[in-house]
């Protein structure tokens, strides 16, 4: 945050630091996202890894999984999704407040993974929009945390001061 | 124990019993308008209480009998399992009688096969789908039913209209690849078992 | 300072509201996506205030059509999707399927095979009970045993990585034998595995098996009797804990298991409580099964050296002998070649008996593959259990159930 380019002197500004709206607005956001964990099958086996001791979410700020999502701010799709579920996930996610993103994490949320058959919806990018795929049939906990890391730079990139002023889509289920 | 003299008086007992073989288990073939009685001997005479698994096959089209209702019973008496294979009489409305009174376990068994093979069980309490949605109209494991499936709307209307998602056959170019094993070389080649989506064949709809 | 006290009666405002709703009964929906449910399941209740008077669970959020994809592939191809069954014991279910599969083929795998199998489906079960009990903990509103087993599963999760190359989801069994040996030195990682176990299982009981909370949280819930559970079908830990001695290890032992000694834990009341017990102590068991596999650890081959047409030979020979290149090339594309026939197959998983019921027509691929899932039969007597108890029991007895719905909806 502190560059020399700011030309910060704290003995001239005082405890002041001048940036970009977005530059803060994203960094709040994104070293403190609140996952809803859509654990479906397998991969919400590794998940609850990635959350335990050997992995520790927590240290990106993520370890806060409530399965509300009205708390939450992206939603990690892990595991099958299958057309009985697609309702239930696109209902949840249209229940979470803006901003939100999601994670397709495994093989079968991105793009229906081995399971070609006729009850399994081949991604879920069908009925959510996707900001990050995570590959791997289950994705290692190391993958997950570096798909939540691209995640924090793709947050970072946000242009977050407009989308402010910008009304709620009104293709939301929920208002 | 589960030896010739059992077999025999178990055949002697009931005449409409045929026995099938006996190379894992004893299996039976028990036709569908005894079943329900069968079932209730064996569970209160031969200690068989446990209804291990009650499922169905489709032999095919064109067979006699298309569909077949086979139960597995253990007894922990015996410490044997006994097969028994009950055919529906009829092939275009397939219907057995229940054994949910009897056994419990055959409750939500028979919700699945009739879910899955579209099999009616005569005095069930309750027989809807399991696995599938309630509205969907296939019975998925029925043999001309294909793996990838058939275009059917998305369960949930309002879901659908918002996304525009639809419950689309899966995609199967580059699916397991299995060589049929007979016939000419060129044609016994590795291919995907299911052809549903390919130039050759036309996607089902 | 004197305080004058006023006496309140809030009892007639509660009494009141009672009265006023007797007959009304309210309809909750629970799940599918919930914390306290292990997986997608859906539990459509009616409430009378805080007590349950009916519940009906929809399953099928999972269903992702493993029988019918069996129909389609050849047995190896197939092994994949057995990891995905009971994903908390993919090993067990691999064992499980393989032996299905050579009993109808008719193959004897080596005994050094049998051995490695044995070894892996314990460690699979230790593995399963471990999560099962962490989870059953948070469940009831402990979150340390969740940490503690998971970082015990962790570990497991390394000596899984080292033998299979996978975490979980190992599909680590082929038709006829196993994927690979055993690397050199895993033995001893194993055995010091088992050395430090009995002390993390102590912390975890320590912390719930007299906790006074826990104890009011399961004792007496959920509990069903001998009757009942033969009567729905239910195996495994939970039928024993009602009291019947059924394990399939001992009953219809199958890969070498009655070489080894080891018992049974049968529980009296089948409440909650007595399931978590037997599950502790069957983890204990497994220890000791494991211990005594590797004192005995046979020599030789890992697959079944004379089934020609359903295990590939070694690499070595492929790639120099027409022979076996023409084998591989067979059982590669063709799949495993199986007589004609039937068979039924069960294994004792941690869940319950995972059964196989496998038809074949000849050729590579099943004609039609059952599989009988032990949470789908554990689950079924949800409907009969859950009423007449209060609304926050129905986590505790989710958890002691320990169902997986991968399995159960397949």
């Amino acid at each position: 945050m502190i560059s020399s380019e700011v030309g910060y002197n704290s003995k001239v500004e005082g405890e002041v630091i001048v940036t970009k709206a977005d530059a803060v607005i994203n960094w709040i956001r994104k070293h403190s996202v609140w996952p809803m964990p859509m654990g479906l099958a397998c991969c919400a086996i590794e998940l609850m890894a990635s959350a335990a001791s050997r992995y520790d979410i927590s240290r990106f700020g993520m370890e806060v999984m409530r399965f509300s999502p009205r708390q939450s701010d992206c939603m990690i799709v892990a595991g099958t999704v299958t057309y009985k579920m697609a309702e239930v996930v696109r209902r949840i996610y249209d229940q979470m407040g803006d901003p939100k993103w999601v994670v397709a994490m495994g093989a079968c949320a991105s793009t229906g993974g081995m399971y070609r058959s006729y009850a399994v919806m081949q991604g879920v990018d069908t009925i959510v929009p996707v900001d990050v795929y995570v590959s791997g049939c289950p994705p290692r906990p190391e993958a997950l945390l570096d798909a939540m890391m691209k995640l924090q730079d793709k947050i970072g990139r946000e242009p977050a001061v407009k989308n402010l002023t910008q009304t709620a889509k009104s293709t939301d289920l929920v208002g | 124990m589960i030896d010739d003299d059992f077999v025999r008086s178990l055949l002697n007992r009931f005449s409409f019993l045929a026995l099938r073989h006996q190379t894992d288990c004893l299996t039976l073939a028990c036709p569908a308008d005894s079943v329900a009685d069968f079932a209730r001997y064996l569970r209160d005479e031969e200690t068989f209480d446990l209804l291990v698994d009650l499922t169905a096959i489709d032999h095919g089209e064109t067979a006699d009998t298309r569909f077949s209702v086979v139960l597995h019973l253990y007894s922990l008496i015996h410490r044997a399992y006994l097969r028994v294979h009950v055919d529906c009489p009829d092939n275009d409305a397939p219907e057995v009688p229940s054994l949910s009174s009897i056994f419990p376990a055959a409750n939500w068994h028979e919700r699945e096969t009739y879910d899955m093979f579209g099999i009616q069980f005569s005095g069930h309490p309750d027989l809807r789908r399991i696995l599938m949605w309630d509205e969907y109209p296939y019975f998925p494991l029925r043999k001309e039913f294909p793996l990838a499936g058939i275009d059917v709307p998305l369960p949930a209307a309002d879901v659908a209209e918002v996304t525009g998602a639809d419950v689309d056959p899966a995609p199967m170019m580059g699916g397991p690849f299995v060589s049929p094993g007979s016939g000419r070389m060129s044609e016994s080649e590795p291919r995907a078992k299911d052809e549903s989506w390919t130039e050759e064949t036309i996607k089902q709809s | 300072m004197s305080t004058t006290t006023k006496e309140i009666q809030v009892g007639d405002i509660g009494a009141r509201a009672a009265t006023h709703s007797e007959n009304e009964r309210m309809a909750l929906n629970v799940g599918p996506s919930h914390p306290t449910t292990h997986g997608v399941l859906r539990l459509m209740m009616e409430l009378d205030g805080d007590l349950i008077t009916k519940c009906d669970p929809v399953l099928g959020y999972l269903h992702r059509g493993d029988e019918k994809i069996a129909e389609n592939m050849t047995y190896n191809q197939f092994v994949p999707y057995t990891d995905r069954l009971d994903y908390l014991a993919p090993l067990a279910n691999n064992v499980a399927y393989a032996l299905t599969v050579e009993k109808l083929a008719g193959v004897e795998v080596p005994p050094r095979c049998e051995a490695i199998r044995v070894l892996v489906c314990e460690m699979a079960r230790i593995s399963s009970h471990l999560l099962g009990m962490g989870v059953f903990g948070m469940d009831a509103g402990a979150w340390t045993p969740f940490m503690y087993t998971f970082t015990e599963r962790e570990k497991l999760y390394t000596l899984f990585e080292e033998l299979t190359g996978a975490r979980f989801t190992t599909s680590y069994t082929r038709i006829g034998g196993v994927a690979r040996d055993i690397p050199d030195g895993w033995l001893p990682r194993v055995e010091k595995f088992c050395d430090q176990l009995p002390k993390a299982i102590d912390e975890v009981e320590k912390l719930l098996t007299r906790n006074r909370i826990f104890l009011d949280r399961t004792e007496g819930i959920g509990a069903i009797s001998k009757e009942q559970a033969i009567a729905y079908g239910i195996t495994g830990p939970n039928l024993r804990a009602s009291g019947v001695d059924l394990d399939l290890r001992k009953d219809k032992p199958y890969s070498g298991y009655d070489q080894y000694e080891f018992d049974v834990p049968i529980g009296t009341k089948g409440d909650c409580y007595d399931r978590y017990l037997v599950r502790i102590e069957e983890v204990r068991q497994s220890i000791l099964i494991i211990k005594q596999v590797i004192a005995n650890f046979p020599g030789g081959l890992w697959y079944a050296e004379d089934a020609k047409k359903i295990f590939a030979p070694p690499k070595e020979k492929i790639m120099t002998n027409m022979e076996e290149l023409i084998q591989n090339f067979m059982i590669v594309t063709e799949g495993p070649q199986v007589p004609p026939g039937e068979v039924y197959f069960e294994a004792e998983n941690p869940k319950g008996a995972l059964g196989f019921y496998l038809v074949s027509r000849g050729g590579g691929v099943p004609y039609r593959l059952k599989i009988r899932a032990p949470s789908f039969c554990n689950l079924s007597i949800l409907e009969e259990l859950a009423p007449g108890h209060m609304l926050s029991d129905i986590t505790v007895i989710l958890g002691s159930l320990d169902f997986v719905m991968g399995e159960c909806d397949r």
